[in-house]
């Protein structure tokens, strides 16, 4: 089977992770913990199951989290 | 099927000061380190030393709030800076109470700093997603479902893929209730935002998502009974 980045792409949006999430509203609860592991070097897939897989399945939890994480980059 | 567009731009539903958490083990209280105790201590000041701390606190939120408006300035190239400042300002304020009712579900699990700046950049996100969707319509039947097969049939392995296709339009027009369908339509296959479709369907982005999920679970259930190899089209084998 030909590699599809695209096909994997759009089956991967109708689809979502096949891992256990939490929801929206837990990821929000607990971002910040999680960022702040990422950025400290630790384990934070460890320290908040789910929310990993939350991310890859949600676009506006992802660029939340990537603004938060790029906001702490820059002013830390 | 489409949502029309609502007339103004409303608040952020999903409501950081009353949105409730679910599932996952709950955290313990850590020790807090001296900046965020010297934030607890001056914002639960009195006169003076509280105005100061609040001020400084909305000053850091306007600066996440910003940030998020630059990063997103790109793509809403007809809102004018003036105006993409006061969303951002209107996110600040909004992200101000939010911080201000919540200071004592802060449990030192993270930087102070690092709390405050998520309800800044939640408000300025939904915000501008909203602000981009303004005055259009939400669609929510599969008029891109045609647009999405010749996007993704590669010729050579039409016969593939195209089985794979079938069988997934024909879980999403069977298998899914009306309700799952447009939801995972309008999110999944048009790329509507969430809080847009929150907004117009008047409900909130963490029961959408839920509704998203239970769909995704009917349809991969469905295409593994099909007998498809789904881990490998979605490059699942090694997880």
């Amino acid at each position: 089977m030909t590699e599809r980045p695209d096909l994997k792409q759009a089956l991967g949006r109708l689809l979502g992770p096949g891992a256990s999430e939490i929801g929206c509203d837990e990821c929000f609860a607990r971002l910040d913990e999680y960022v702040d592991v990422e950025l400290a070097g630790g384990d934070a897939d460890a320290a908040v199951p789910g929310l990993r897989a939350h991310l890859d399945g949600c676009p506006a939890c992802r660029e939340e989290h990537d603004s938060l994480r790029a906001l702490l980059d820059t002013h830390r | 099927m489409t949502l029309p567009a609502p007339a103004t731009v409303g608040r952020t539903d999903m409501n950081p000061a009353t949105a409730p958490v679910t599932g996952g083990a709950p955290r313990t209280p850590q020790p807090l380190d001296a900046d965020s105790r010297e934030w607890l201590r001056s914002l639960r000041a009195s006169g003076a030393e509280r105005e100061a701390a609040t001020a400084r606190l909305h000053a850091l939120l306007l600066r996440a709030a910003r940030f998020e408006a630059s990063r997103r300035a790109a793509r809403l190239p007809h809102l004018r800076g003036n105006e993409l400042d006061e969303i951002a300002l209107e996110a600040a304020d909004d992200a101000l109470m939010s911080v201000l009712a919540r200071l004592d579900d802060f449990r030192g699990a993270s930087r102070f700093t690092t709390w405050v700046y998520k309800f800044a950049l939640l408000e300025a996100a939904v915000k501008l997603r909203r602000r981009s969707w303004q005055g259009r319509e939400v669609p929510l039947e599969p008029e891109s479902w045609d647009r999405f097969e010749a996007a993704v049939l590669a010729p050579e392995e039409r016969a593939e893929q195209g089985e794979l296709l079938a069988s997934l339009q024909h879980g999403i027009d069977e298998v899914l209730t009306a309700h799952q369908r447009r939801v995972l339509v309008a999110l999944a296959l048009n790329e509507v935002p969430i809080d847009v479709l929150a907004e117009r369907l008047n409900t909130t982005r963490g029961a959408l998502y839920k509704t998203l999920h239970d769909a995704r679970r009917k349809l991969r259930k469905h295409l593994e009974e099909s007998g498809l190899a789904l881990a490998v089209w979605l490059g699942e084998e090694e997880r």
